[in-house]
């Protein structure tokens, strides 16, 4: 055997014997300092592609996990309650174990305040809470089955809490307008929407429907005010229509606790 | 042995330690922007909510007309520039030529594209947006790094 070095990285063994009636075998491993530069020079693309790749497929499975979200029904169900329009417009975990849902109206100001508080709960409880809203808009307010409409029609396009958070965050101002329609338009084309296709759907008997059958299922399960709350399917007391009751029935909840004490 | 080794030096020339940590550090940071962008994609194209971290408006910036451009995402977009910058700062990290003059090409081009997203934040839609603002923070400190990039060393 003969090993020779050439290099501070490159070293050759060369083994040569007999081991068949005098014929040559001859076994050579080259490591050398080449073949290694020809290594370091593929390894930023082999980076790029890795990195390419887990960009790709996180971003499809975070793609497949949000659409579930989507479209996961909700569990909790009352069985006994009208079902309501399906599906419903939810925000949050789609396997949270608090379900709150609201019947509310778009141009009611208290709904609009625990809209507000909503969105802080949410925050606080990222992966256990689950906010869903019923449309019950109430015949004392002029503009809320428009108001509804427009937040349907923005819904299928895919942005019907956009349209729902505008609707609140402008509710005083267009509440005291005599005519609402180009107000809601303007809205529709603050948040990007095709205005075509929005005055199309805000007219459409499918999504009208829609409003009608959250209505049902708020009169199925006693709703007469809004905003009227269900945490997993227990209507929330109005002593808890706070921001400390509401934030303890909820952690209850999530604890698989009743959220409230009993009476 | 010895001749090749000459010749590798004279078409990658060699890059101080301080040009090397910056690449590293850019492609650092890119990959941090990769992982925002990629998430507010999916998310985008899902339909889903987008959870606000700390400003509760971030879907009036999110769900505007600015959020997409000639319908895809601006957010894909940005994945795309951070991939740019992950590329080209790994390339330069391994001496590769032409890497650091598009490097700084990229991120200059998002450092406009997050000085305009901000006037629009600011100006037009009256709301900021915690992704936009963390983005626009990584933007401002790729180009501070390739700004305070020591000038490349002369191989003699």
């Amino acid at each position: 055997m003969r090993w020779s070095f050439s290099g501070p990285f490159a070293c050759a063994a060369e083994n040569e014997s007999v081991l068949d009636g005098g014929t040559a075998s001859r076994f050579s491993f080259h490591l050398n300092i080449s073949a290694l530069r020809r290594m370091k020079r593929l390894l930023p693309f082999v980076l790029i592609l890795a990195v390419a790749a887990l960009a790709i497929g996180g971003g499809a499975a975070l793609y497949r996990a949000r659409r579930e979200t989507v479209f996961a029904p909700i569990p909790n169900e009352k069985a006994d309650a009208n079902p309501g329009a399906i599906p419903p417009h939810f925000r949050g975990a789609a396997r949270a174990p608090v379900v709150l849902e609201e019947f509310g109206d778009l141009q009611c100001p208290p709904c609009a305040m625990l809209a507000v508080l909503l969105k802080k709960f949410e925050e606080e409880n990222r992966s256990r809470l689950r906010v869903v809203f019923r449309h019950f808009p109430l015949a004392m307010h002029k503009h809320a089955v428009e108001a509804a409409r427009a937040a349907e029609a923005a819904g299928a396009q895919g942005k019907f809490w956009e349209m729902a958070d505008l609707l609140y965050e402008n509710q005083p101002k267009w509440s005291k307008e005599e005519t609402v329609t180009a107000t809601f338009e303007g809205f529709a084309q603050k948040i990007g929407l095709d205005l075509a296709r929005f005055k199309v759907d805000r007219e459409d008997n499918q999504l009208l429907g829609r409003i009608g059958l959250d209505n049902q299922r708020g009169i199925s399960m006693g709703v007469t005010s809004t905003p009227t709350l269900f945490i997993n399917n227990q209507r929330v007391p109005q002593q808890f229509m706070t921001d400390q009751g509401l934030r303890d029935a909820i952690a209850n909840a999530a604890n698989g606790k009743p959220p409230f004490p009993a009476p | 042995m010895k001749s090749n080794t000459a010749s590798s030096s004279q078409t990658q020339p060699p890059v101080s330690r301080g040009r090397h940590f910056i690449y590293i550090a850019a492609a650092v940071l890119s990959l941090v922007g990769l992982s925002e962008t990629t998430y507010l994609t999916a998310t985008h194209l899902a339909g889903a909510h987008v959870t606000c971290v700390t400003a509760a408006n971030c879907s009036q910036v999110l769900g505007s007309v600015y959020a997409s451009f000639r319908g895809l995402p601006l957010a894909g977009l940005g994945a795309l520039g951070y991939f740019a910058v992950f590329s080209f700062s790994t390339l330069a990290a391994f001496r590769f030529p032409r890497a650091s003059t598009l490097l700084a090409l990229t991120v200059g081009l998002m450092f406009l594209t997050t000085l305009w997203l901000l006037y629009l934040q600011a100006f037009v839609l009256h709301a900021f947006c915690d992704y936009c603002l963390f983005s626009a923070a990584l933007i401002f400190l790729l180009s501070g790094l390739l700004i305070a990039t020591p000038a490349p060393r002369q191989s003699s």
